[in-house]
């Protein structure tokens, strides 16, 4: 069955992106990543500590990954702006998921300064996939001025709670003309399955593959899940009743008249 | 002469190339990133940049992240 994900004229097989963070080793990437079956990778910037240097995690990603660079650590618009085009520079194409973000306690995004970077940066020509809290007018925003797609979140990041935010996603499913690709709290398979089953176009997974026991085993899983979810989606659930629906028929019992 | 060095003063000696002061830092250069004097520069810059008293430096790499 034909079904890809197109996101900045990308054609996407796989529906579950993969983060690279709180992995136990970089060896580790490589073989998860391959195992997730995964096409998208996220990856971070930081300064280099000239005191420990560690390797580029670059160098763990296989070549046919989508290289999504986020701009973690940027509070403001400008410093989301800034980040976008180094990475640029860097040469990690023109992909990158916005991260507007400064409160520490739950890692809230800055829904307003996230939607005056994604104005600007859509405009330098990047194909931008900001990390929202999931808010109607917030996405509607967003697709007006250029995103490529919106990430809402599920729950804090790297708390593996799950779909806290299930009822405000299934809005943005409804009513926006984009990809919706929910990001940070989903916290096993099931949880991503769930996501799937109601329409999400993707769902991005770092901490609970990173973190499982098995990494890779997990990212195989979660392919899993994102598949089943989406199979689930595609053949139309059944509706939910109050009430038994047998699904035997009722009547032509051997006992009675 | 001094340069600031992600975010740090460093003092040094005299002038030296961009790409030697890396390798002396134990760097390698591949998917390192540059932003000189708060410009971004193309690896194939690096050979041409020396540094001088004042400038401004930000080495940066790829991380693990989500």
């Amino acid at each position: 069955m034909e079904d890809k994900l197109i996101i900045g004229g990308v054609e996407l097989e796989s529906r579950l992106f993969t983060g690279t963070g709180k992995f136990p080793s970089k060896e580790v990437i490589r073989e998860t990543l391959e195992a997730s079956n995964s096409q998208v990778v996220t990856m971070a910037l930081r300064r280099v500590d000239f005191d420990n240097p560690e390797e580029n995690v670059i160098n763990y990603i296989p070549d046919n990954f989508t290289l999504l660079p986020n701009t973690s650590g940027a509070r403001t618009a400008e410093e989301v702006v800034r980040i976008a085009r180094i990475a640029k520079a860097a040469g990690c194409g023109n992909w990158i998921k916005i991260e507007a973000i400064s409160d520490n306690k739950y890692l809230m995004p800055d829904n307003q300064e996230t939607i005056k970077a994604t104005e600007i940066l859509a405009k330098e020509g990047f194909v931008v996939l900001p990390y929202v809290s999931p808010d109607l007018m917030v996405a509607k925003r967003l697709e007006e001025v250029g995103a490529a797609a919106v990430m809402p979140l599920g729950a804090p990041i790297g708390s593996n709670r799950g779909l806290k935010t299930k009822e405000l996603i299934r809005i943005l499913i409804d009513e926006i003309n984009l990809p919706i690709i929910v990001d940070a709290g989903i916290g096993k398979p099931s949880h991503a399955a769930e996501a799937m089953e109601m329409g999400a176009d993707a769902v991005l997974v770092n901490t609970a593959i990173a973190t499982a026991s098995d990494p890779v085993k997990m990212a195989q899983a979660f392919d899993y899940a994102v598949q089943a979810g989406r199979i689930a989606y595609l053949a139309g659930l059944g509706a939910v009743k109050d009430y038994a629906s047998a699904s035997s028929p009722l009547t032509g019992f051997l006992k009675g008249e | 002469m001094k340069i600031k060095i992600n975010g740090q003063v460093e003092t040094l000696e005299q002038k030296v190339k961009l790409t030697e002061f890396l390798e002396c830092k134990g760097l390698e250069l591949d998917r390192l990133v540059i932003e000189y004097n708060k410009r971004v520069v193309g690896r194939e810059e690096w050979e041409d940049i020396i540094l001088k008293d004042q400038d401004s430096l930000e080495v940066l790499r790829f991380v693990g992240g989500g």
